[in-house]
């Protein structure tokens, strides 16, 4: 594997450790739409995973349309970010986790967010995965690559 | 706290709001030495001064533009340039600016005085960190002393503090600094003790000059100097230099002067006054517990103590990596005046001599015997000359930061590059040489019948007016592939620059960057900075930087004909290698020579294999790549990899150079390209030099960009931000 590339992948997958919460795009009738979501992802990074009630505006949205937009990112709110901070934009589709296939994703979400336990036993409760396309990393600034993970 | 406390303060201030330099001056003073009337402006202000103006928001920026551990030093020193034009262009608030002038004026009044740096850890024991930061001496009045303190707060960014930061401990966050403001001594004699020799610890060491201090420490003065027995003061050694000049203050700084054909004969201390410094110097080593650095002076016969810190083991000197190289670049106007003189007079011209005289060799008709001598003749002189080109040139190339200093203290303009204009279009070697090529490339545009034999791969007849310029710049700049500074092998023939200049005159001339400032009005601000008596010197340091700049460009371009002298040898051995019918003996005697025997050919392709491969694949690609902006504009073209210099035969028009580094020797290309891109970093480095002189967008300090860019990648440079976008597909 390339350098560049494993090395940018180690660096999303430590980015995605350290951090637990995202934000979510998603779009209707051409208006965006942006949420923020307590997120897990598989380890190969091609899926990320979060959970959200069935009657929220962003299941809906997905709904309708299953293109997104996930972003992670570590700033501390300080001047420095602007250098010091990493931002990963995922894009991919999105779709509800169907029961028969729930519950290894599930286990894999809630290792991270074992808090979330009771709030995914909720039958409106719906446990989303994004099937990630690209992943779109900025570092110093303005560093940008781009990393195809899935066609 | 109050902005600026007075010396009998200092010590219940404590070291870390004034600093170990300004305590010790504390202690000596309250001892019952005579040290000068002493005030320090402490850590606080400089903090409320950073937070108030959220100068500290943009210095972070600065800082964290790229790890600082992946610059080169080039890049360290523009850092440090453009944070210290930050504290020249940031006015102190209004509250700050009003309490410390009123006590500065009420204090100093119209007497000069000296501003010193007193930073907390700067003289911490086991560490001694002696001119990292600036002093400045003679300064009067309120107005100049604030606009000197802000250059010494500047100076916690000095590019050598930035390389030492780690030794000092330099954290944004928390580094502070406070400053001395001294009354200046009007010194008869002044010098420094050491009270152990570095080279021998049973001995101490004083130095002494006539005048200022200054001179001695700058190195621009010889001392006399004395070796002591270290326990009893025992003169064991007097060594006196050529006397020949003393340093003065003067309105706005310092100017050397004649000594008297009296002074001349005799050194500035008596034996006596020896003896006196050396006991001065013990008592202060039972005060501080500490072996001491003293600098002092005689001011009517009275010894004053100017500043004591402990000597060290650990100082940034001893470091054995390249930064201690890099400090020796700081050069101050008079040791570069004469450096110009040896590289101007004597240097390049001994180049170019060898140069010619190495070109009239016939290497086709020696035998192998004298070929081999020849090679190893040439690998000689190369070297002589890049230890040449390390130990002069490139210190010399200091002029130009020099000038950029005096500029950006003197003018303070916003753009802390604005000096540049000022600079540029002085005749540069490769300009001149591009200019040729560009004849050259006129009169395949204008004639047809011309370019259709040179289109065939034929040539005119010898007496073409084509072909004897063609000649005169093969004479004077060889052939082009031979010259490209990291390759290894020619071509012989015109074949490659016949190739290249076909492709220049597919297109108009590229025009000199007329778009720049008014240079007349920019001259007339820089001269009118400066007070009546020094308006001569700031014009001297033009020239000086003008020459620094000029020269900076033009050594490489003689250095790349001395190298291209040593391929044309080694080719002839090369291309004998591969001749089948060449005798076992000769070929034997051609591979003991290192520079063909590394060029083997399972060599020349394990070279090949080293050209770091291509990160990009079918899913990783780098969208954007950050660099420095070194030449503003934007440009879009195709990304041409010079990897090899045979790489550079292949640029089309509206190609962008993408390189590791720029050479001035592969500038020939850059009327063809559309944009620069360079991964060493560097506003004065030759790739953004040659690219303003033609108005190009140019980054520099891309790192990486060689990996991360493929060859004929569509790529954008924005010389404005020093972004490289490359296109990616569409989401």
């Amino acid at each position: 594997m390339d350098g560049n590339m494993k090395n940018t992948l180690e660096k999303i997958s430590t980015l995605f450790d350290s951090q637990r919460l995202a934000v979510l795009s998603t779009q209707i009738n051409a208006q965006p739409y942006a949420s923020l979501v307590a997120f897990a992802s598989s380890d190969n990074l091609e899926q990320i995973f979060f959970l959200t009630p069935d009657t929220t505006r962003k299941y809906n949205n997905l709904i309708t349309n299953a293109k997104v937009a996930i972003l992670v990112n570590n700033s501390l709110n300080k001047v420095d970010d602007i250098y010091n901070a990493v931002s990963v934009t995922g894009t991919g589709t999105a779709f509800v986790v169907e029961k028969a296939n729930k519950q290894e994703s599930l286990n894999l979400y809630l290792k991270k967010h074992p808090h979330m336990k009771t709030f995914s036993a909720a039958p409106t409760t719906a446990l989303i995965c994004v099937t990630i396309n690209r992943y779109f990393m900025v570092d110093q600034f303005q560093n940008v690559v781009e990393i195809q993970v899935s066609s | 706290m109050k902005p600026l406390l007075k010396i009998e303060d200092l010590i219940n201030a404590g070291i870390s709001q004034v600093g170990g330099k300004a305590i010790c001056l504390a202690k000596i003073h309250k001892q019952g030495f005579c040290v000068p009337k002493t005030f320090c402006i402490p850590c606080r202000i400089y903090e409320d001064y950073l937070t108030q103006t959220h100068l500290k928001d943009l210095i972070l920026l600065e800082i964290n533009r790229k790890p600082l551990k992946q610059m080169r030093w080039e890049e360290i020193w523009d850092i440090s340039l453009r944070i210290r034009n930050l504290f020249l262009t940031t006015p102190l608030p209004q509250t700050i600016q009003e309490a410390l002038s009123g006590l500065i004026t009420h204090y100093c009044g119209t007497n000069a005085v000296a501003v010193r740096s007193s930073a907390p850890g700067e003289d911490n024991q086991g560490t001694s960190f002696a001119g990292l930061h600036d002093s400045f001496l003679n300064i009067v009045g309120a107005e100049d002393i604030i606009k000197h303190v802000k250059m010494v707060w500047a100076s916690l960014y000095s590019d050598a503090a930035l390389l030492y930061r780690k030794e000092l401990g330099l954290d944004i966050h928390k580094s502070q600094m406070s400053v001395i403001i001294q009354e200046l001594i009007l010194s008869d004699r002044s010098g420094i003790f050491f009270g152990i020799n570095p080279s021998n610890s049973t001995e101490s060491v004083i130095e002494s000059v006539y005048g200022l201090n200054q001179a001695l420490v700058d190195g621009d003065v010889e001392p006399d100097r004395w070796i002591l027995k270290q326990s009893s003061g025992k003169i064991l050694s007097h060594i006196e230099p050529i006397r020949k000049r003393y340093a003065l203050p003067d309105k706005d700084g310092i100017y050397f002067a004649d000594l008297s054909e009296k002074s001349i004969q005799k050194p500035p201390l008596a034996d006596e006054e020896v003896l006196q410094i050396w006991e001065t110097g013990r008592k202060l080593e039972l005060l501080f517990d500490r072996p001491q650095d003293i600098e002092w002076t005689f001011c009517n016969n009275q010894l004053i103590i100017l500043q004591s810190r402990p000597i060290t083991t650990a100082g940034f000197k001893k470091t054995d990596d390249k930064r201690t190289w890099y400090l020796t670049l700081h050069r101050s106007y008079e040791n570069l005046k004469k450096l110009y003189d040896k590289i101007e007079h004597h240097l390049i011209p001994e180049m170019i001599r060898e140069a010619k005289r190495l070109g009239q060799a016939n290497l086709q008709t020696m035998t192998t015997k004298l070929l081999c001598h020849e090679i190893e003749q040439r690998q000689k002189i190369y070297d002589h000359w890049v230890k040449v080109y390390w130990a002069d040139f490139i210190p010399f190339a200091h002029g130009i930061r020099l000038f950029g200093q005096i500029y950006n203290d003197a003018v303070t303009p916003d753009d802390p590059y604005e000096f540049m204009a000022l600079l540029e279009n002085t005749g540069l070697k490769s300009m001149e040489r591009n200019h040729l090529l560009e004849s050259l490339s006129e009169m395949i545009r204008r004639d047809s019948v011309l370019k259709n034999i040179l289109q065939d791969d034929l040539l005119p007849d010898k007496d073409h007016p084509f072909m004897s310029l063609l000649d005169k710049f093969i004479l004077d700049f060889g052939d082009l592939s031979c010259t490209t500074g990291s390759g290894n092998e020619c071509q012989y023939g015109n074949e490659p620059i016949i190739r290249l200049l076909l492709e220049f005159s597919k297109q108009p001339p590229r025009q000199k960057n007329l778009n720049g400032p008014d240079i007349k009005i920019l001259h007339e601000n820089y001269t009118n900075s400066f007070p009546r008596n020094k308006k001569k010197f700031a014009e001297e340091i033009l020239t000086l930087g003008r020459e620094s700049y000029r020269l900076r460009d033009d050594d490489n371009i003689h250095l790349g004909r001395i190298e291209g002298r040593l391929f044309e040898a080694v080719s002839e051995g090369q291309r004998r290698l591969s001749d089948s019918l060449l005798k076992k003996e000769d070929k034997n005697m051609l591979l003991g020579i290192p520079a063909l025997s590394v060029m083997s050919e399972g060599e020349l392709n394990s070279a090949e294999t080293d050209i770091p491969e291509k990160a990009s694949k079918r899913w990783f690609k780098s969208r954007q790549i950050v660099g420095h902006p070194a030449g503003p504009g934007i440009a879009t073209g195709k990304a041409r990899l010079i990897k090899k210099p045979q790489d550079l035969l292949e640029f089309k028009q509206g190609d962008v150079l993408v390189c590791s580094g720029v050479d001035p020797n592969m500038t020939f290309v850059i009327p063809l390209a559309s944009a620069v891109v360079e991964e060493r970093g560097g506003m004065l480095i030759h790739g953004a030099i040659i690219a303003r002189e033609y108005g190009l967008p140019c980054i520099t300090g891309a790192s990486q960009a060689m990996q991360l860019i493929e060859n004929e990648d569509q790529i954008t440079v924005d010389g404005y931000l020093g972004i490289i976008t490359c296109k990616t597909d569409e989401l």
